[in-house]
């Protein structure tokens, strides 16, 4: 069993699944019900499947696992090679374990084109995972990029009233980042002759080049994370984006950018990254702080919680930043929490949008009176959101922190008020749609969470729960792996300086 | 080399073509005229064909003592180019019908085009590259005005035409000054004399005029004016045809000429292509923003796509040239499935020329707008698309050359480029329908359907192409 190549079968099953759905024909709604379960099916054998990484995942290594490498490009020195450490492993598994609560979220909110929603949610998660298990350049750079196809369509063709420029802003903004890392894996390219991921960390470029490299890819993961001040493109999109596309792009696919600077900037370019750590700091904190108070002024939900996700991944850039354990430990573990909160949050939205279609905040109130279990799970994940000790977002943002305050106190302590700011805008969210008295006219008749909805968040709780309860068991499965990142930045830092010192005297 | 022999042999392709042409021509002219189009279309393409066969299997070699070589790089080249002539032929057969101008003499200039192509391809001397590029022109200026009762396609022949003829002119005269400095005009001959730091002149002076006339055939800015009027004005299986098969071939004999010849004074013409290219790609980019007619918008994505492929010319070595001609045959492929949905742009019975005019094809025709969509998010070079690697070839050709500066500037402007390609799936998808297409052919959708599986599956066999491009790229440097 262990020799099969379980990457290739997650990466590519929802493929196959997407050209099943292709073959769908008929009646209008006999096409978009098969599509559903179709679809549905398909991510959740994925789901199961990538579960055998987690069950077979061996925590003591930090060497990369499921290898699989195949001929490419064998002229150029350019492999199918795959494969997922610690680090990754857990991305991989927030992407299939996302999917199917989408697809399942977008069952009765979508009702036209469903066989193409379908299918464009089934290669969007082909994508995502591809994304986190290449390890070639050249093969994360494909999926990194081919990601935009299926957003610009679920955007462009599911989403609200702006859809068409939210969609253009997203494609043109990431594609613009993209562009300049290609360049710079060119480049890398150019110097080591080769674009398999492991080499390149080995390899070792000239402190100058690093610079540039450095530069080219924060361009692009800089975009994508986003960090101020060029996350404008996040709330677009996020507001017209279809319930399940926010999910995704909230869950998922901010998490490219985060993992793309432990991946390729730490690793590869440790001292640019050292040189350039003020700046991501300043940038961070200018984005925990600015953004909370834009969350803060907002009227539309989605745009609060889009906000807030930009501060939120503001503690995550600090955290990879730091270049400790507990920093880099912290930044992906908010990375997956956030993934799985603001997911839930935006389902959250959802229900209520699939109800009175409408996403002002000022059209609610008084929910609590009517969907009691809605306000239960929407408290949940808003306290989640806020960082309440017992859930997932309490344990990434401690460590974050506990991280930045090693490296820098200052940082720690700007980016700390974020939390304060966070609870602010959070709560005042929460008592505006779901406390006070229930006047509006349309809102005496709304019902409660459907089965189907129950469905859809009971996983979501208890994930959130058990990263609070007890994060062991997903922090252990980095370790071993941040600790070699951890190790092999300050040996480069280390080296270096130390040339600096004889080459002073 | 066996420069001293006619080795007729080597040129048996092009000699069937012109055999072949001039059979066709008879029976066209005894079988009654315009009543043997279809027969004679059809021959023709089992012609170009046949000419594949032949010059896939053809042994090589030199002939006509040194002027003409059938190495890898003319073979390869001259494939694509028969790919694209028999194509074209095939799509413009029903619309020939259609549009009254379904004469017997179109299949045949084609067929005489493709052979002054293939001519210039294999061309190893400044004189028999002029007689391959003449061949061609003469032929496709008359086809341009092939509709000779509309005012749109006789005014975009005769632009064609005159612009053509001012840039053979310049082209000849570029050439007598390298002879005039030189005292030869054989290829071979040339790169052993005109050497790094060996450049008269008037030698450089000819040069910048060779490339400023070739730079008109494959319309690089600033020689493109007449691309945008001649592609609108032209009929659009001619446009599809103009689109392609010349483009490949003026791009294959700029290369020869730039590698060939002046190959060892690359550093005086690297500049001038790097502001070419970047000039190209600008234009290509920038002028198609605001393109409401889906012809004019081909046109000037063809000459940001020219600035793409001379981007790998820019770096001046094989890697480059191997670029280049990835790029071309995936250039190819999208080009003639784009075209294939063009021609299938018609609403009772008329052509429709619009973009808006696909609103809501993805309602209408879901199939035909999910193929466009591919073929457009390839053009623009997203991944996992073919059009990708063409640009990932030239850019990789170019940062390797240490021309990081250009390669940034190509892409920037490929995101520049993205956005028109992203207005066509706009219109396409976000849009509301408007009254849907006629039934596409047969024939029509087997080339969209062939061209969409070639992008999809690229990625998974980027080696089939890039071997034998790699090797007809080698012998070019072997030379």
């Amino acid at each position: 069993m262990s020799d099969w190549p379980i990457l290739s079968i997650v990466t590519f099953l929802p493929l196959v699944g997407a050209a099943l759905l292709l073959l769908i024909n008929g009646e209008e709604a006999t096409v978009a019900r098969n599509s559903r379960w179709v679809a549905l099916w398909t991510s959740g054998f994925t789901f199961l499947v990538s579960l055998m990484l987690w069950v077979n995942f061996d925590a003591t290594t930090a060497d990369f696992q499921f290898v699989e490498q195949a001929d490419w490009m064998p002229g150029l020195n350019i492999s199918y090679h795959m494969g997922v450490d610690g680090i990754s492993v857990l991305f991989v598994l927030l992407a299939t374990f996302l999917t199917p609560i989408c697809i399942l979220s977008a069952w009765e909110a979508i009702q036209k084109r469903v066989k193409e929603y379908m299918i464009a949610f089934l290669v969007l998660e082909t994508m995502m995972v591809g994304m986190f298990s290449a390890l070639d350049g050249l093969l994360f750079y494909l999926f990194f990029e081919g990601v935009l196809i299926p957003m610009f369509i679920i955007i462009g063709v599911w989403g609200g009233q702006r859809r068409v420029y939210a969609a253009f802003k997203l494609f043109l903004y990431t594609l613009l980042g993209s562009v300049l890392m290609l360049v710079a894996l060119l480049a890398m390219y150019f110097d080591a002759g080769t674009t398999d991921i492991p080499t390149l960390m080995e390899h070792g470029f000239s402190y100058n080049m690093q610079l540039w490299l450095w530069l080219a890819f924060f361009a692009s993961f800089a975009v994508k994370v986003p960090m101020w001040p060029v996350h404008t493109w996040l709330p677009d999109a996020h507001v017209e984006a279809p319930t399940a596309g926010s999910v995704i792009l909230a869950g998922v696919l901010l998490k490219m950018g985060g993992y793309g600077f432990l991946r390729f900037s730490l690793p590869m370019m440790p001292l640019a990254s050292e040189t350039f750590a003020p700046l991501v700091f300043t940038l961070s904190i200018v984005a925990i702080i600015y953004t909370s108070l834009v969350a803060l002024a907002q009227q539309d939900m989605k745009k609060l919680i889009a906000y807030s996700s930009v501060a939120h991944m503001g503690i995550v850039t600090i955290g990879a930043f730091t270049f400790n354990q507990h920093g880099i430990e912290g930044s992906i573990f908010q990375m997956l929490s956030h993934g799985v909160v603001s997911g839930a949050l935006f389902l959250c939205v959802g229900v209520v949008y699939d109800r009175i279609h409408t996403r002002e905040i000022d059209a609610y109130g008084g929910l609590v009176h009517r969907m009691p279990s809605y306000a239960l799970i929407f408290m949940f994940f808003t306290m989640a959101s806020v960082g309440l000790p017992g859930t997932g977002g309490f344990v990434g943002e401690i460590l974050a922190l506990l991280g930045a305050f090693e490296a820098n106190t200052w940082v720690a302590f700007f980016a700390a008020t974020g939390l304060i700011l966070g609870a602010a805008y959070a709560l005042y969210l929460y008592r505006r749609i779901i406390f006070g008295a229930l006047t509006k006219e349309n809102l005496k008749t709304i019902l409660d969470l459907s089965p189907r909805e129950w469905l859809i968040f009971a996983p979501l709780v208890v994930i959130v729960l058990w990263m609070g309860v007890y994060p062991v068991s997903f922090l252990d499965i980095m370790h071993v792996s941040v600790e070699n990142l951890v190790n092999q930045v300050e040996t480069a830092q280390a080296a270096a300086a130390h040339a600096a010192q004889l080459a002073a005297n | 080399m066996g420069v001293s022999m006619l080795n007729l042999g080597a040129a048996l392709p092009e000699i069937f073509m012109a055999v072949s042409a001039l059979a066709l021509l008879m029976l066209g002219v005894f079988a009654g005229k315009d009543k043997a189009f279809r027969t004679v279309s059809w021959l023709a393409v089992a012609v170009q064909l046949v000419a594949i066969i032949l010059v896939v299997t053809g042994e090589g070699g030199t002939a006509f003592f040194g002027q003409f070589s059938a190495d890898a790089f003319a073979k390869f080249c001259k494939v694509m180019i028969l790919i694209g002539s028999a194509t074209g032929i095939i799509m413009a057969m029903n619309f020939a019908e259609r549009e009254n101008m379904a004469r017997f003499e179109f299949p045949i200039l084609i067929t005489l085009a493709t052979l002054g192509m293939m001519a210039m391809v294999s061309a190893t001397d400044m004189l028999s590259l002029y007689l391959g590029l003449e061949l061609q022109s003469l032929a496709l200026y008359v086809v341009a005005a092939i509709r000779r009762d509309t005012v749109r396609s006789t005014e975009s022949g005769l632009k064609y035409f005159i612009l053509g003829s001012i840039a053979s002119g310049i082209l000849l005269y570029g050439m007598s000054m390298v002879y005039g400095f030189t005292g030869t005009t054989n290829f071979a001959t040339l790169a052993d004399v005109l050497t790094a730091g060996n450049l008269p002149v008037g030698a450089m002076v000819g040069m910048a005029f060779i490339f400023a006339g070739l730079c008109f055939k494959v319309s690089a800015v600033p020689f493109h004016m007449w691309t945008p009027d001649v592609y609108e004005g032209a009929p659009t299986p001619v446009t599809s045809f103009f689109a392609v098969a010349p483009k490949i071939a003026g791009l294959a004999l700029f290369i020869r000429v730039a590698i060939g010849p002046f190959g060892g004074v690359v550093e005086d013409w690297q500049q001038i292509i790097v502001l070419i290219s970047i000039l190209s790609m600008a234009l290509g980019s920038f002028a198609a923003l605001r393109q409401e007619n889906i012809k004019r918008l081909m046109a000037y994505s063809s000459i940001g796509h020219v600035g793409f492929a001379l981007v790998g010319l820019a770096a001046g070595t094989k890697d480059g040239v191997t670029g280049i001609l990835v790029y071309l045959g995936i250039y190819l492929v999208m080009n003639l499935g784009t075209f294939a949905v063009i021609l299938c742009m018609r609403r009772n019975d008329r052509m429709a020329e619009e973009i808006t005019d696909l609103a809501g094809l993805a309602k209408t025709k879901p199939l035909m707008a999910a193929i466009t969509a591919i073929l457009m998010f390839s053009m623009a070079g997203i991944p996992p698309l073919a059009g990708f690697f063409g640009k990932f070839y030239v850019f990789k050709a170019a940062v390797d050359a240490g021309l990081v500066t250009l390669a940034v500037i190509g892409l920037v402007t490929s995101v520049v480029s993205a956005y028109y390609y992203l207005r066509i799936i706009k219109v396409m998808y976000f849009d509301e329908p408007v009254e849907g297409f006629d039934r596409n052919g047969t024939e029509m959708n087997v080339i969209m359907a062939v061209a969409t599986v070639i992008i999809l599956a690229f990625v998974f066999f980027p080696n089939l192409l890039m071997d034998s491009a790699a090797a007809a790229a080698a012998s070019l440097f072997g030379m």
